[in-house]
């Protein structure tokens, strides 16, 4: 029996996927009905067809559940602080112009303690493409309200129900001027493959949010049933709203979830700015900034 | 190798030390530089963001100094030499990361400007009370490189130096400067570029598979690589193995912490400087670095005129600590007189490495300007009585 293991089963076609990530590092940390893993394989999915250089594609974290895909991904990868994987993917950005920078990282991480980051690479327009992963809760350390808790749901520091409002965060990352602006939930897989394909072509700050099962610590405190339970809930509820008023984009405890593609324009970047204005201003005198 | 013609002022300037450091910056290859406004360190980036556009730099004015602090982290890994600016207030939101670059072994560098605090204390007044901060202020352990300079030409000096120690060592090095010495205008030297010796970053010439991230060289330091060569480096602040990989163990932690610290304590004597007068034959020395190593000379030229043997040395680099020095210096004298604007820290180090062999004595200020030599001098005084 040993012998037939070790055989390749010629029937299951090669895992695509296996190349983007650092196999000596699986099994990973993310508990069962995760929705992270999903994203990550949407994530090489869009790398493959994307046709990028690997070499040129670098991806910062923060810390938190979705903060360690910087760990599993095998490309130049960093597992910064909690955060300011921002903060540190513009310095990387604007220090090479010819990487290519993703941020992969989680709600709490992004929109409460790197909020400010988010808002101001968003207004500067720096050249970033960032997967943000929505899963309502601080999972890594213990089921705690984030700025993206729906109100009246449980978490460990809220035992009663949140009444706090969350962000709206595809409004919050428009309205600081995102370029490219999606959300989808970990149920829609080719539509984040495509859209994360379509924000790593994209020129300046995308923001793709993609809501996902916590079935650990979301899920189970909320009552809301495990990993599957969501995705039932995710396709019954989500609505494909291509360019909708980022308003309305407002999520509701086990409400109605809109879908889509929101923003998609094209505004020169941090550098295209510098430098265009710095020519301007200084002329031939002005080496236009290339890294 | 040498410094890049294209950003050295070549020649004598009047500028103040503040400014100083920025060419100290430029001349050392430093063309990334990220700062959020705080005085009395605000020139230092004036004059990197006027200068930038013209040599081929990029200057951001980031949102806070957290991520100031953090954005040239980056920069780094994209292969540039990378420093911040700040004082007090933002020294203190940038301790995170100053254990990220020591954690991650990231060379880079970080300059304060001191001035009286806690808090708010005093924006625009001098004070050295950031020194225990600048050693310790990160949790957990780790070694850094502290440096203060005394003079605008020193600003210039040392910023250079800092540069070198940080990519020698891969290590975060402080500059830490006072208000005094960054608003002090003098005459600073800027040797020819090919007078100015850079250290280079210490890039890893082997194959691409044996390549481990985070395996030391012989002197404890491992060498560096960049994004975007193929090497698809992961490089994270948790613990981790040669791989850059994280491995939660005490075993993981003991490997890799103990070296972060022996990389600085066993490399200590290549590293200390100070500058010694007089110490031979002197009953009393007088320890001091910064703005109150100037202060303390009238004090120490009366109680000599008066037949008082006094010696003076000053700390140029303070972390590493000059301990063995300190050790051997205080089997012979009587007594050690520290005068530091804050109520104790450096003596601290003084007193542990004197280990009951010489007295040593305090000269504390709060803050808000230099010490009265006067106050010195009484010091060196009564330190002999009784």
């Amino acid at each position: 029996m040993e012998e037939n293991l070790a055989e390749i089963d010629e029937s299951i076609p090669p895992n695509t996927v296996e190349e983007f990530l650092r196999m000596d590092r699986i099994p990973h940390i993310w508990c069962p009905g995760c929705g992270i893993g999903t994203t990550v394989n949407c994530f090489a999915n869009a790398l493959a067809q994307s046709q990028l250089d690997l070499k040129k594609v670098a991806v910062v974290s923060g810390i938190g559940c979705t903060g360690r895909v910087a760990g599993y991904i095998n490309l130049d990868s960093f597992h910064t602080t909690h955060g300011r994987a921002i903060p540190f993917a513009t310095g990387l950005k604007l220090a090479n112009p010819e990487l290519k920078v993703v941020v992969y990282s989680g709600d709490g991480d992004l929109t409460a303690i790197g909020g400010n980051h988010l808002i101001h690479a968003a207004r500067r327009n720096v050249d970033l493409t960032v997967i943000l992963i929505n899963n309502f809760i601080y999972g890594m350390t213990g089921g705690q309200v984030a700025p993206t808790t729906p109100v009246s749901a449980t978490a460990s520091t809220t035992p009663y129900g949140n009444f706090e409002d969350p962000f709206n965060i595809p409004h919050l990352a428009a309205s600081c001027g995102a370029v490219y602006v999606a959300r989808w939930t970990a149920y829609h897989v080719r539509h984040v493959t495509k859209s994360i394909k379509e924000a790593l072509m994209k020129k300046g700050f995308s923001l793709i949010e993609i809501l996902a099962p916590c079935p650990t610590l979301y899920s189970r405190r909320n009552k809301l049933g495990d990993g599957l339970d969501q995705m039932i809930y995710y396709k019954e509820n989500s609505e494909i709203r291509n360019d909708a008023d980022t308003k309305t984009l407002g999520l509701t405890f086990q409400g109605k979830i809109i879908v889509g593609k929101f923003v998609d324009k094209d505004q020169p970047t941090y550098l295209d700015r510098m430098n265009e204005y710095y020519s301007s201003k200084f002329g031939n005198k002005f080496v236009p900034y290339k890294g | 190798m040498k410094a890049d013609p294209k950003g050295v002022l070549t020649g004598a300037i009047f500028i103040d030390g503040d400014h100083a450091c920025a060419e100290g910056a430029i001349a050392a290859g430093c063309r990334f530089v990220a700062g959020y406004p705080i005085t009395p360190s605000t020139e230092v980036v004036e004059r990197i963001a006027e200068r930038f556009p013209y040599i081929g730099g990029i200057f951001v004015q980031m949102e806070d100094e957290i991520a100031s602090s953090i954005a040239i982290q980056g920069a780094v890994w994209a292969g540039k030499k990378a420093m911040t600016v700040t004082s007090g207030p933002g020294f203190s939101l940038m301790m995170e990361h100053i254990g990220l670059s020591a954690m991650t072994e990231t060379p880079c560098v970080f300059v304060d400007v001191q001035r009286g605090g806690p808090s708010t204390g005093l924006p625009t007044l001098p004070g050295q009370a950031d020194m225990m901060q600048a050693r310790w202020g990160s949790h957990g352990d780790y070694g850094i490189i502290a440096l203060c300079p005394n003079s605008p030409q020193e600003c210039f000096d040392l910023t250079i130096k800092a540069f070198n120690l940080s990519e020698q060592y891969r290590v975060p090095v402080l500059l830490m400067m006072d208000e005094c010495v960054g608003h002090m205008t003098e005459r600073v030297f800027i040797p020819p570029a090919e007078e100015i010796d850079l250290y280079p970053r210490r890039y890893y010439e082997g194959n691409i598979e044996d390549y481990l991230p985070f395996k030391p060289d012989s002197d404890l330091v491992p060498p560096i690589v960049k994004a975007g060569d193929g090497y698809h480096i992961h490089v994270t602040g948790l613990t981790h193995d040669e791989k850059g990989y994280p491995v939660m163990t005490p075993v993981a932690q003991e490997k890799l912490v103990h070296r972060l610290v022996d990389k600085i304590r066993l490399n200590a004597d290549k590293i200390v400087e100070y500058k010694e007068d007089e110490i031979e034959g002197a009953e009393v020395v007088v320890i001091t670095y910064g703005i109150t190593s100037r202060v303390a000379i009238p004090a120490i030229e009366q109680a000599r005129k008066e037949g008082i043997k006094v010696g003076h040395f000053r700390l140029i680099v303070a972390w590493p600590f000059p301990e063995k020095r300190i050790r051997e210096i205080a089997e012979k004298v009587k007594t050690f007189v520290v005068p530091e604007i804050n109520y104790g820290q450096i003596v601290l180090e003084v007193e542990r490495h004197s280990a009951g062999k010489a007295r040593v004595k305090l000269v504390p200020h709060g803050g808000g300007s230099v010490h009265n030599p006067k106050d010195i001098y009484n010091t060196i005084k009564k330190s002999l009585e009784g």
